[in-house]
C-alpha cells in the first residue's frame, strides 16, 4: 500500500533535484528547459496524490491543464531556443546579453 | 505488499534517471533519462489508479513533447565543454539548496500537519470505476469552457512556434503569385496562322 507521505516525500526529491539541476547546469539552456519540465512533474505528482488520498477528482483536471501549458511552452522555448542558436551559433545563456537596457 | 515493492521499485528508478538527467555530459543522455522518469512516473501514477493521466503523460510527454526535445538538442551543433566550463563553481550552492528544499518538504509531512491523515493508504476504487470516464464528464461539463481556452492556448503555441522559425533564405526560388494571377492570355500566347503543306 503506497501512502499519502510517501507520495510527497518522492515529489519533494524530485522537486529538489531539479532546483539542484537549474543551478548545475545554468549555462544550457536546453537542460534548463528539461529542469523545469521535471519540476512540473513534481509539482504533478503532488496534485494527482492529494486527489487521489482526498477522493477529489479535480486536482487531475489541474494536472491535465498543467501538461497542455507545459507543451505550450516546450513548443514556444525550443522555438525560441532554434531561432538564438540560428543567430549566434550558441545557446550559452552568458551570450544572451544584448536585451539588456 | 507487491504494490509497495514496485513503488519503490519505480521511485528509485524515477529518482536515479532525474540524477543522470541533471549530471549527464551529453544533452542527448539527459533527454534520454527525461523520457526515463517521464515512463516511471507514468507507471508510478497507474499504481495509484490514475490510469487517464498516465497515459497521457506517456503518449504526449514520451510521444510528442521528448521527441521535440531530442530533435532539437540533435539538430544544434552544441559545444557541449564550453557549456560544462565552470560546472563546479556553483554547484555546491545547488546542492546546499537541494537538501534544505528537500528536507523542508519532506519535513511538513512526516509530522502530520497537512489535515489528513498522511500515513493512510487511499480509499480503494471499485473494480467498476473507471478514472478516464469520470474525468472526461468533469472535463465536458464543468471545465469546459477551461478546456476550450486550453486548445486555443496550444493554436497560439502552434502558430507562435511556427512564425518564429520561419524565415526568408538569400536565393529561396519561390512563385510571385500577384504577377501570376494578374497575367493575361495574350502575354502568354500566341496564336500563329499558317498555311498547310500541299500534298506531295
Amino acid at each position: 500500500m503506497i501512502t499519502l507521505a510517501q507520495l510527497l516525500s518522492l515529489s519533494a526529491l524530485l522537486f529538489a533535484i531539479s532546483v539542484a539541476g537549474i543551478f548545475l547546469n545554468r549555462k544550457n539552456v536546453i537542460l534548463l528547459l528539461m529542469c523545469i519540465e521535471l519540476l512540473l512533474l513534481a509539482a504533478n505528482f503532488n496534485f494527482i496524490a492529494f486527489s487521489r488520498y482526498l477522493n477529489d477528482l479535480n486536482g487531475q483536471i489541474f494536472v491535465f491543464f498543467v501538461l497542455t501549458v507545459a507543451a505550450a511552452e516546450a513548443a514556444i522555448g525550443l522555438a525560441i531556443l532554434v531561432v538564438v542558436f540560428r543567430e549566434r551559433r550558441s545557446i550559452e545563456v552568458e551570450d544572451l546579453n544584448t536585451m539588456k537596457g | 505488499m507487491l504494490v509497495s515493492i514496485l513503488f519503490y521499485v519505480f521511485a528509485t528508478v524515477l529518482v536515479a534517471a532525474a540524477l543522470g538527467l541533471i549530471l549527464a555530459r551529453n544533452p542527448v543522455h539527459s533527454a534520454l533519462c527525461l523520457v526515463l522518469c517521464f515512463f516511471t512516473s507514468a507507471a508510478i501514477w497507474v499504481l495509484i489508479e490514475a490510469e487517464f493521466l498516465a497515459l497521457v503523460l506517456i503518449l504526449v510527454y514520451i510521444g510528442a513533447v521528448m521527441v521535440l526535445f531530442l530533435f532539437v538538442v540533435m539538430m544544434l551543433d552544441i559545444n557541449v565543454e564550453s557549456l560544462r566550463s565552470g560546472f563546479t563553481r556553483y554547484s555546491w550552492a545547488g546542492w546546499v539548496t537541494a537538501i534544505v528544499l528537500a528536507a523542508e518538504l519532506i519535513g511538513v509531512f512526516v509530522g502530520r500537519r497537512l489535515g489528513v491523515d498522511g500515513l493512510r493508504g487511499a480509499v480503494p476504487l471499485p473494480a467498476s470505476y473507471s478514472n478516464t470516464r469520470e474525468l472526461g464528464m468533469l472535463l465536458y461539463t464543468r471545465y469546459v469552457y477551461p478546456f476550450e481556452l486550453a486548445s486555443v492556448l496550444l493554436l497560439v503555441a502552434i502558430i507562435a512556434a511556427i512564425a518564429l522559425t520561419m524565415r526568408k533564405r538569400p536565393g529561396h526560388k519561390v512563385q510571385n503569385i500577384d504577377r501570376q494571377v494578374a497575367t493575361l492570355a495574350r502575354d502568354r500566347l500566341r496564336l500563329v496562322k499558317m498555311d498547310s503543306e500541299k500534298r506531295p
